[in-house]
C-alpha cells in the first residue's frame, strides 16, 4: 500500500524502463480501475446499439430504442398543442374586446402573442414593434386604421393593400407630380403647408397658397384639419408622427411619387387563435385603443 | 534496470484492510462528531417552522418546482441566489483556514466518506467480530453457513443505512411528511425512488466496499489539501527520534532501543492500512486512531504518552535537536490561519450585512431598449420599463408606482388606469411601466436623464425604489 515504506526498503519496484539512466517507479492503479474503464466500454458499445450512432451514407443507425431528438421536439410540440387547445378554444370563442379582462386568457393571448410576433411580424415591425421607415411602430398611440381590439384584428386577418384577400382595406394616393395632377410650384406650396399642421414649414410665404392647393387636392381624404381618415388608412398630417418621414425631402416625395404600403393577409398561415393572441398582443404593447 | 526482470503489474488488487477496535479520546471524539453529524443530517428535514397558511411549514427546504430555498426563517428566491454562492464559498475558506490550521481534519472527522465508512466498519465488527475474527472469516476459503449468514447480515444492515442515507436526502426537496407517505403507499414520484436508489448503492458501495479508494483515487481534495499545510500545520505524525531503533523486547540500561515496541497497534487501527512510522503519506486522513492506540500501549509499558501524536513538522525538528516545542496555539495563530479567518469572516459579516438589509418589497427595473423611446403623436416622449415587483409576503399587497427625475415626467402603467397595481402573494409580477414627458420638456430633449423608480406598499407604506435613465430625443 504504502510507497514510502517500499522505497526504503531500497528496492523501490520500478517499471522496467530506463531513459537515460532516468527510471520510473511503479505505482500500480488500482485493479478495480481497470475494470470500470473496460465497463465504461462495454457500456458505450451497449450505448451505440440503444442509441443513434454510427453514421452511414445519408442517415445514422437508429438505434433500438427508437430515440430522436427530432421525434421528441415534434412530440412535445404536440403535448403543448394539446394542453393549449382549451385555452385556443376559449380564446376563439371570446369577444374580441373582453379578451383583456380576463385575466387568464389575456396572460396567455399575450405570451403566445409575443411567440408569433417575433416569428412572423418582427421582419417588417421589428423585433421590438418598432417599425421602420415605411413600416408603422405600433408602440405609439397613432393608427392608421385603427387602434382597437376588433381593427388590429382585421388588419391582421386580411392585410392592407393585398390582392389576396378580399377583405383587405385597400386606398390609394394620388402620385401629384408624377402622373402631373399638380405642379412642381403647387407641390412645394402643400408641402410648406402641410408641415404648418404640426410644426415649422420651410418657406412660411408659401402656406397660404398651400392650404389652397390641400383643400382642393387632400382634403377628401386627409380631411379639411388635416386629421386624416381611418375608414381609408389616410394618416394623420397634423401630428409628430410620420410614417415615411418628416422633413421637407420626405413629405416631397410623397406628394409627388405617392406612398403604397402593403401588407399580407395572415389568415392564410396563422390560425384564428394565433391571430387573436397576436392581435392582443400589438394592442397591449402601448399604443392600443 | 536490466532487460531480463520480468514487467511489473501496472494494476494492483485492493488489499482488504481489517482495522481493530480502538479506544482512547480520540476515538470518543470521533464517535461524538458521527452522532451529531448523522443527527443533523436525519433530523433536520423534519424540524417544522411556521410560515403562514400559503407557505410550506418545513425549517429547511429546497423547494425546486417553485423556485424557493427556505432555511428557518429565512426564504431565498432565485435572484439572490448569491447568498448560496456566499455560503459555499465561506465553507470553502474555513476548509482551508482547518486544513492549514489542523491539516486533514475534515477528512479524518466531519467528511461524510469517513463518517459513513466509520458505520460501516462499527456494523462490520458488531457482526463479524474484531480484527482478528474478520481477518479469519475473510481467509476462510469454504463459504460455509456461518459465513455465509454473517455477510448476509452485513450486508443487509449495510442496505438498511444506505437506504436510510438515500431517504433523508430526498425528504430535504419535499415536505418530508408527504413524502415519507407518498414513498411508503408507493405514490411518490418516480424521480425520487431513482435518487433513493442511486444514493442506496452509492451509499453501499463507498462505505462497505471502496472505502479507502475514494479518498485515494476519487477524492480530488487531499490533492488540494497539500498546497494548505505547511512546517507550521498540526498533524498526525511519528516521533521517529524517540520512536527509534524500534524492536521488540525489554529495554535495559544500556539499551540501544527505541520506545517503539513494534506492537503493529498503529497499524492495525489504522483505516487506511498505512504505517504512520513511515511519515506523512498522501493516503493518511489524519483520523488520529493510531494516537489513540500508541498511547494507549506507551501507558501500558509505562513510557510517556505521545509517540504518535499531533505535531508541527517544526516541532519534530526542533525536538531532534533537543529544544522544547513550540506552544499549540503559536502554531495555530499564524499569518496564514489568521489571513483565511480574515477573509471568512469578511464574507460572512457581507451575508449578514445583505441579510439584514434585505427588504419585503422588492424590484428590478429593466428599461426596454428596443427602441430606446417611442414619440407619440402629440410629440411627447415615452420610454418603457419592465418592472418585476416582488411581494414577499403571505397575502397580497397593492404597490403604488411612482417617479422622481423631473417635474414633467408622468408614471402609467399598463394595462390600468391606476398608478398602483395588486401583487399576488408570495409572487413575483412583471408589470409594464411608461414615463411620459411632455414634447417640449428638458427630458425629451436630452440625451438621457437619470430617475429613480419608487414602489411604495399602500398597507403598511414600506418603500423601495431602483434607479435607471430616461432617454430623450437626444439619444
Amino acid at each position: 500500500m504504502s510507497k514510502k515504506s517500499e522505497i526504503k526498503k531500497g528496492d523501490p519496484e520500478t517499471t522496467g524502463h530506463s531513459w537515460d539512466g532516468i527510471e520510473e517507479f511503479n505505482n500500480p492503479l488500482p485493479r478495480w480501475w481497470l475494470w470500470t474503464f473496460y465497463l465504461t466500454i462495454i457500456w458505450g458499445i451497449g450505448y451505440t446499439i440503444a442509441y443513434p450512432a454510427w453514421p452511414l451514407i445519408n442517415s445514422a443507425t437508429a438505434g433500438v430504442m427508437g430515440w430522436s431528438t427530432r421525434a421528441n421536439v415534434a412530440a412535445a410540440i404536440a403535448e403543448v398543442e394539446e394542453a393549449n387547445a382549451p385555452i385556443n378554444a376559449r380564446l376563439e370563442a371570446a369577444e374580441l374586446s373582453a379578451i383583456s379582462s380576463d385575466a387568464e386568457l389575456n396572460s396567455y393571448a399575450v405570451s403566445a402573442g409575443a411567440a408569433v410576433f417575433k416569428t412572423w411580424c418582427a421582419q417588417c415591425h421589428g423585433s421590438g414593434a418598432a417599425g421602420a421607415k415605411g413600416y408603422p411602430n405600433l408602440l405609439d398611440d397613432d393608427w392608421l386604421w385603427g387602434g382597437s381590439m376588433e381593427e388590429i384584428h382585421q388588419t391582421v386577418t386580411a392585410g392592407i393593400r393585398n390582392t389576396e384577400n378580399d377583405d383587405a382595406r385597400y386606398s390609394e394616393m394620388p402620385a401629384f407630380g408624377r402622373d402631373e395632377l399638380l405642379e412642381a410650384e403647387q407641390i412645394d406650396q402643400v408641402v410648406n403647408y402641410v408641415m404648418s399642421l404640426s410644426g415649422e414649414p420651410r418657406d412660411a410665404s408659401k402656406v397660404s397658397e398651400g392650404a389652397v392647393v390641400y383643400a382642393d387636392n387632400c382634403a377628401s381624404c386627409h380631411a379639411e384639419d388635416g386629421t386624416g381618415d381611418r375608414t381609408q388608412g389616410a394618416p394623420n398630417l397634423t401630428d409628430a408622427i410620420w410614417l415615411y418621414g418628416g422633413d421637407y425631402a420626405d413629405i416631397s416625395e410623397t406628394v409627388t411619387n405617392s406612398r403604397f404600403g402593403v401588407m399580407p393577409p395572415w389568415n392564410t398561415r396563422l390560425t384564428e387563435a394565433e391571430i387573436r393572441a397576436v392581435s392582443a398582443y400589438v394592442h397591449q404593447l402601448g399604443g392600443g385603443e | 534496470m536490466s532487460e531480463s526482470n520480468p514487467a511489473p503489474s501496472l494494476y494492483a488488487a485492493r488489499e482488504p484492510i481489517f482495522p481493530r477496535r480502538v479506544s482512547g479520546k480520540f476515538r470518543n471524539l470521533k464517535w461524538i462528531i458521527m452522532a451529531i453529524t448523522l443527527g443533523i443530517y436525519y433530523v433536520t428535514p423534519w424540524i417544522r417552522w411556521d410560515r403562514g397558511p400559503s407557505l410550506p411549514d418545513q425549517a429547511v427546504l429546497l423547494d425546486m418546482a417553485n423556485r424557493r430555498f427556505y432555511f428557518f426563517w429565512v426564504e431565498i428566491w432565485p435572484h439572490e441566489f448569491y447568498f448560496v454562492a456566499g455560503l459555499l464559498i465561506m465553507a470553502g475558506l474555513g476548509l482551508f483556514l482547518f486544513t492549514s490550521a489542523l491539516g486533514r481534519v475534515w477528512c479524518g472527522y466531519a467528511c461524510p466518506q469517513t463518517v459513513w465508512t466509520d458505520l460501516f466498519i462499527l456494523v462490520e465488527r458488531w457482526i463479524e467480530g474484531d480484527r482478528n475474527a474478520r481477518l479469519r472469516l475473510h481467509r476462510q476459503k469454504k463459504l460455509d453457513f456461518r459465513k455465509a449468514r454473517l455477510r448476509l447480515t452485513k450486508w443487509t444492515v449495510w442496505l438498511l443505512i444506505g437506504l436510510a442515507t438515500g431517504g433523508a436526502w430526498i425528504f430535504y426537496f419535499a415536505d418530508a411528511p408527504t413524502l415519507l407517505r407518498d414513498l411508503v403507499t408507493l405514490n411518490a414520484h418516480p424521480i425520487a425512488y431513482t435518487t433513493m436508489a442511486v444514493l442506496t448503492f452509492t451509499t453501499f458501495l463507498f462505505g462497505g466496499f471502496a472505502r479507502e479508494q475514494i479518498c485515494i483515487y476519487a477524492c480530488p481534495w487531499p490533492r488540494i489539501q497539500a498546497a494548505m499545510m505547511d512546517e507550521d500545520t498540526l498533524t498526525v505524525g511519528y516521533r521517529e527520534w524517540r520512536g527509534e531503533p524500534r524492536g521488540k523486547g525489554k529495554r535495559t540500561e544500556d539499551s540501544e532501543l527505541g520506545d517503539c515496541i513494534d506492537c503493529m497497534a498503529c497499524v492495525n487501527v489504522c483505516p487506511v492500512g498505512i504505517d504512520i512510522r513511515d511519515g506523512q503519506q498522501l493516503e493518511c486522513i489524519t483520523c488520529a486512531l493510531c494516537i489513540d492506540a500508541c498511547d494507549d500501549m506507551m501507558e501500558k509499558i509505562g513510557k510517556p504518552r505521545g509517540l504518535i501524536d499531533y505535531m508541527a513538522l517544526k516541532d519534530e525538528q526542533a525536538e531532534r535537536a533537543g529544544q522544547p516545542p513550540k506552544n499549540v496555539w503559536k502554531h495555530i495563530f499564524r499569518p496564514r490561519t489568521i489571513m483565511y479567518t480574515g477573509l471568512w469572516s469578511l464574507v460572512g459579516f457581507a451575508l449578514l450585512f445583505a441579510l439584514f438589509i434585505r427588504s419585503d418589497i422588492d424590484l428590478t427595473v429593466a428599461p426596454v431598449r428596443n427602441p430606446t423611446f417611442v414619440t407619440l403623436s402629440d410629440g411627447s416622449i415615452r420610454n418603457t420599463y419592465d418592472v418585476r415587483l416582488r411581494n414577499k409576503h403571505g397575502e397580497d399587497r397593492r404597490f403604488r408606482l411612482s417617479v422622481v427625475g423631473d417635474p414633467t415626467m408622468r408614471i402609467e402603467l399598463e394595462g390600468t388606469p391606476y398608478e398602483s397595481v395588486v401583487v399576488p402573494a408570495d409572487t413575483a409580477q412583471l408589470q409594464r411601466v411608461y414615463i411620459v414627458t411632455p414634447k417640449d420638456a428638458a427630458p425629451s430633449q436630452a440625451a438621457s436623464t437619470d430617475v429613480r423608480i419608487w414602489v411604495e406598499d399602500l398597507g403598511n407604506g414600506e418603500r423601495a425604489y431602483k434607479d435607471t435613465t430616461f432617454n430623450g430625443r437626444g439619444n
